[in-house]
């Protein structure tokens, strides 16, 4: 048995890969450097090449199956359903996403710094069990000249019979969306495309397209080495494995850290060193995702099922720490008005209403006259209109900052705040001119 | 009477031309830039031929109809 084999050998003397041992994507030390061919190698062993054994590809989605690995671009879909889904369509083809255009999020971008070869084994192996002959990954232009080194790398070993293509992503928020990069790759489009049709049914170039975030990628390459149950010796049952999450705000050391699913929030801010500050409340997720108070926050496991009671939900892995004296709505405006300017301007609900959303909410936060049942219906109208889920994101921040930070509304509507801090907790990039 | 059939904008297509607001008003209302919004639901059985008549003019083609029609 592979699975069997791949324990024992790693249980043994050279073995760094326990079960139950993190950080299984990241290098251990503290090594900035990317992890070489040969050091990767001897890390985790050589992938399995199923090639074009039909018995050999079903079986390693069997063990995708059995990991119930999700996806860890913030969706959480199950992986093995939408290798299936690829996997019956004719001559398909991989994306590997690791453009992580959400600004305050680094995990991705960490993960191909550092374990490129990992995330290209995943790449690799997703296209052998759809029967893709290619694999085009897309990254952050950070990260794109490591990627390139360990392609070549690769290339020089003469490993595999999957073609793999380096492509850098287009700067903008939505540029990660499937069918943006989809017509990002094709048309050098960062924007969303009509549906239907689905991408795993006709994506690039009309074919099949799996669009598989890296972190997910770098997961079903450790997977498929070890095996479903190796992965699921750390998480919960329900949402098996590790994670990568970016921790940043009113931490001692913003960082990336691999947790394994469900652990205490107030586990996870002290892998970051604790918080540098008194903390008021937690955006959790990312950009699209939703404000917490500190306090509720603290003891509650980083899952889907243990963050559901609080409205919220691990998204992407962020993890962001706003302090007592920062502005929550002054934060959630800014990010607003970022998110906003970001639209692809494609759909008039998202082209116009978060604009004027965006708006609203700036003169909330600088205590000028507003109208907090205009902005209330309009949030109502623009929700899941969009071809993508820009506008329903953006909203949902919206309303939890509302409901969170309603003391300051009201100080707002008075025309004052009382945040002493005007350092920024969450970034944005410079506004871009339209 | 439940239809199974859904109306649907593709809001990247649409360009907010409202004929269907006109030809539907049971079933579209605009948001405040003019831009449909589709009551949630199955287009009633009373209600088809207008749901028909509102994709064929949509001057943008934005505008289909789900499950049996």
């Amino acid at each position: 048995m592979r699975n069997t084999e791949s324990l024992q050998r790693l249980a043994g003397p050279g073995g760094t890969q326990a079960p139950g041992y993190l950080p299984r994507l990241l290098p251990a030390g503290l090594l900035a450097g990317p992890a070489s061919l040969a050091g990767h190698l001897a890390r985790y062993g050589p992938p399995p090449s199923p090639g074009l054994d039909r018995r050999r590809r079903e079986g390693l989605l069997e063990e995708v199956e059995r990991s119930g690995l999700t996806g860890r671009g913030g969706a959480g879909f199950p992986a093995a359903r939408k290798l299936a889904a690829v996997a019956a369509g004719h001559a398909p083809v991989v994306v590997a996403n690791g453009t992580e255009g959400e600004p305050a999020s680094a995990k991705d971008k960490v993960l191909l710094a550092r374990s490129p070869h990992l995330v290209l084994d995943g790449a690799v192996i997703a296209a052998e069990i759809v029967g893709a002959a290619e694999a085009v990954v897309v990254v952050h232009h950070s990260v794109r000249e490591a990627m390139e080194d360990a392609a070549a790398e690769r290339r020089r070993a003469g490993s595999g019979r999957i073609r793999i293509r380096i492509m850098t992503g287009a700067d903008r928020f939505v540029g990660g969306e499937a069918s943006a990069l989809v017509h990002w790759i094709e048309r050098g489009m960062p924007t969303p495309t009509r549906r239907p049709p689905r991408i795993s049914e006709r994506g690039l170039g009309g074919r099949p397209t799996l669009v598989q975030n890296v972190e997910t990628l770098a997961h079903l390459a450790l997977i498929a080495r070890y095996g479903g149950s190796w992965f699921r010796a750390v998480g919960t049952p329900q949402e098996p494995g590790s994670m990568l999450v970016t921790i940043l705000g009113a931490v001692n050391q913003p960082c990336v850290h691999e947790i394994a699913i469900g652990m205490p929030i107030q586990e996870v801010l002290s892998l970051a060193g604790g918080a540098s500050e008194p903390p008021q409340a937690l955006l959790l997720g990312g950009y699209f995702g939703t404000w917490v108070g500190a306090a509720a926050a603290a003891g509650r496991p980083f899952s889907s099922a243990g963050l559901a009671a609080l409205g919220a939900g691990p998204g992407a892995g962020l993890i962001a720490v706003l302090p007592a004296n920062a502005c929550g709505l002054v934060e959630t405006a800014r990010v607003v008005r970022y998110l906003a300017d970001e639209s692809a301007g494609q759909c008039g609900p998202c082209l116009y209403g978060l604009d004027a959303i965006a708006g609203e909410l700036q003169r909330v936060a600088e205590g000028r006259t507003s109208d907090l049942s205009t902005l209330r219906r309009w949030l109502g109208q623009v929700d899941g209109r969009g071809s993508c889920h820009l506008p329903d994101g953006v909203i949902g921040l919206i309303r939890s900052a509302l409901d969170l930070f309603g003391p300051e509304l009201e100080q707002h509507a008075q025309g004052w705040c009382c945040a002493t801090r005007t350092a920024i907790v969450l970034p944005v990039p410079p506004r871009r001119q339209r | 009477m439940s239809t199974g059939t859904r109306l649907r904008v593709d809001p990247i297509a649409c360009d907010g031309r409202r004929l269907c607001a006109e030809i539907l008003p049971e079933l579209v209302t605009l948001d405040d830039w003019g831009f449909p919004i589709i009551r949630d639901g199955d287009v009633p059985d009373r209600l088809l031929d207008e749901a028909r008549e509102a994709v064929r003019v949509c001057p943008k083609l934005a505008l289909r109809l789900e499950g049996p029609h």
